[in-house]
């Protein structure tokens, strides 16, 4: 066996059939028919325009963290604190609306401001998890899944404290902006917006470019390596992991402040909606690579607009398009890891 | 707050950190032996589906726990598997697997939620169970919680005081040397895992047969327990008494937290919920910050009495991971 392209390919293939038989055999051990179900995620994402619009409507958020999570996994972090720093940026976002909104600013800059506002919240919730990390010891999964839950919590008081609704605070989140200050659309029957898409497209592209292309990237991917002889070469260490942190939260604070000012027009209490975990699982399945990271968001977020329909169509928990993400990523991992064993076998026999 | 309501209050506080315990110590075994579990909080879910749908299917709490630790046991076997046999990174499997295992949970779990099913009864100590004040305490609890008691005590005689217990401390320490002195590395490196995942895998059993009876999907209020476990066992310093130690605060912290709401009428009851969460961090730096070398510069500038003060609380509450901690181990080098 040769380490080529065609192998790694066999072992692609074999991971998504494993995943798949694995699933198709837990939907027919609960009793239900599997043709039926990948029926309904395919017809729930491609169905008709509007749903193949809503697909692309989840793979903007998705796109913006995976972008973001490339900057962190490449200097050797897991930025499991990334659904805070989207949480973070939806909460600047709307911070900045509601002082501007009754403003004489023109629309447009209200939006551009509130996006730039949801950068620094994002930004900054990035930089207390980095500062934990380097100056605190604290391993970054720890702190930043305690940053989440204060995130959720920072929220929740939000919405039902000083941002409620005029009379009665409720879980559908604050009161929606004026349709002015709206991200435009495509149509006005659409939710599909081209600005947000375009921000998504220039987010992965500035990853792809900075990673793969400078100077930056590769002080980066040496810092990941192995930081002790990436010090000794002269290359600043924990400023390395800052300027990644506060990279990947922008890219989070854009995540969070699209779902505030184009999708919700408004704050909801789940506004990150675990965008920031199905981020990590695509940057491992694409094994960190920032070419193929668009396509794969791309079919995370089919799969997850497909299963929306499940729990109403065929009284199955829409939980199964992450169980497809995760046996998916399970398998490749598993394949990888065979792989490089079986390689590593060929060249002890030589 | 009367006197009785306050000791039902900590009686059931430590009835609620039964299953923390469990996985805390399961946890605390894995680790030493130099493996990371991080799929704990999918586990967890998991085993909670399981165990009640187990016992809900044969009317056996037995069979319900048996079957906890059996998926616990499956799930760290895989960790095992892509770790020490095929070593990919722990992190990465452990996360993909706490993913998947809590999906694996929503979705399985789906057409019992919300049923009723069996739990356990409570088991008031004869005698014990009289004496004023620690009879409540301590003596009238379920099956489970008794055993969490002794969990504690058994796992560190286990690991302080017999053989094979200092030989788990080699495996994560110095593996080589464990090797070199005999010791099959990756065989017992297996064996604590899995055995590890099956003492974990029983807290799940314990929250959906006694702690918070039912499965109740995504409103069970156990996601996240698996990540508290795994920090708990960070700030237990791999020690199984101040590892008890911790989930006996946390839960504490939770029942306040429960207590204070009616005092703070404006505060929404989720944002008390999650205030152990932030604590959690803060204790994780006051037991990490100790190693980071800019304090040890600073601390040098401060007068010799408070900087021998602030050192040793630091040095007190410092705790220093297993030397190989996820460090594949090759047996060849």
């Amino acid at each position: 066996m040769r380490d080529s392209k065609s192998t790694r390919l066999v072992f692609g293939a074999g991971s998504v059939v494993l995943a798949l038989a694995l699933t198709t055999a837990i939907i027919a051990l609960t009793g239900n028919d599997p043709i039926a179900a990948y029926r309904n995620i395919a017809q729930g994402a491609a169905g008709s325009p509007n749903v193949a619009a809503n697909v692309v409507v989840s793979w903007v958020p998705l796109l913006l963290v995976v972008s973001g999570v490339l900057f962190t996994f490449t200097v050797g972090l897991w930025n499991i604190g990334i659904e805070g720093q989207i949480t973070l940026g939806a909460i600047f976002a709307t911070w900045a609306m509601r002082l501007l909104q009754d403003s004489a600013m023109a629309p447009g800059w209200v939006i551009a401001a509130s996006i730039a506002a949801g950068i620094l919240g994002g930004v900054l919730w990035a930089l207390l998890a980095g500062a934990l990390k380097t100056f605190g010891g604290v391993n970054e999964i720890f702190g930043g899944l305690g940053l989440n839950f204060v995130a959720t919590a920072l929220n929740l008081w939000l919405i039902f404290g000083p941002w409620k609704r005029p009379g009665v605070a409720s879980m559908s989140g604050t009161l929606p902006f004026a349709e002015r200050l709206w991200m435009p659309t495509v149509s006005p029957q659409s939710r599909l917006a081209p600005v947000p898409l375009g921000l998504a497209l220039a987010a992965i592209a500035i990853a792809f470019t900075l990673l793969k292309g400078t100077y930056f990237g590769l002080r980066l991917k040496a810092v990941g390596r192995n930081p002790t002889s990436a010090y000794r070469l002269g290359i600043p260490t924990w400023q390395h992991m800052m300027l990644s942190f506060a990279l990947c939260g922008a890219f989070a604070g854009v995540a969070g402040a699209v779902q505030v000012t184009s999708v919700y027009h408004r704050l909801i209490p789940s506004i990150s909606s675990g965008y920031g975990y199905t981020g990590l699982m695509v940057a491992m399945l694409v094994n960190f690579s920032p070419a193929a990271a668009a396509p794969v968001a791309l079919f995370f977020a089919a799969l997850n607009v497909g299963a929306i329909q499940l729990p109403i169509v065929l009284k199955l928990d829409s939980s199964l398009a992450g169980v497809i993400q995760g046996f998916l990523v399970l398998f490749v991992l598993v394949g990888n890891g065979i792989r490089t064993r079986l390689l590593a076998r060929r060249k002890g026999a030589l | 707050m009367t006197g009785d309501a306050l000791l039902f209050g900590l009686s059931g506080v430590l009835s609620a950190s039964a299953p923390l315990l469990f996985g805390v110590i399961g946890e605390t075994i894995t680790e030493k032996a130099g493996v990371s579990n991080l799929a704990m909080n999918g586990m967890i879910l998991l085993s909670a589906m399981g165990g009640f749908a187990a016992s809900l299917a044969t009317g056996s709490l037995a069979l319900g726990f048996l079957a906890g630790a059996a998926i616990g046991a499956a799930v760290a076997a895989v960790v095992a598997f892509t770790s020490i046999t095929l070593k990919q990174s722990q992190v990465a499997v452990g996360y993909v697997l706490a993913m998947l295992c809590r999906d694996l949970a929503y979705f399985l779990g789906n057409p019992i939620m919300g049923m009723n099913g069996p739990r356990l009864t409570l088991l008031p100590i004869p005698g014990l169970s009289a004496i004023p004040l620690l009879g409540t305490l301590l003596f009238r609890h379920d099956i489970v919680t008794y055993a969490s008691f002794l969990l504690i005590v058994a796992a560190w005689f286990y690991m302080e005081r017999t053989r094979p217990g200092i030989m788990l401390r080699g495996l994560g320490e110095n593996p080589r040397a464990a090797y070199i002195r005999g010791a099959n590395v990756h065989r017992q490196r297996y064996a604590y895992t899995i055995a590890g995942g099956a003492i974990a895998g029983l807290a799940g059993p314990i929250y959906s047969l006694s702690v918070k009876a039912g499965w109740k999907g995504t409103i069970s209020g156990l996601d996240g327990i698996g990540w508290i476990v795994l920090a708990i066992t960070i700030f237990g310093g791999w020690k199984p008494f101040r590892a008890a130690l911790g989930a006996y605060f946390f839960s504490l912290l939770q029942w306040l937290g429960l207590v204070l709401q009616p005092l703070m009428p404006n505060v929404p009851s989720q944002v008390l919920q999650v205030a152990p969460f932030p604590l959690m961090i803060l204790t994780l730096l006051l037991v990490n910050v100790g190693n980071a070398e800019w304090l040890e510069r600073s601390l040098a500038r401060l007068p010799e009495a408070v900087r021998r003060d602030i050192a040793r609380a630091l040095s007190a509450l410092n705790a220093t991971p297993p030397a190989a901690l996820g460090v594949p181990f090759d047996e060849d080098d």
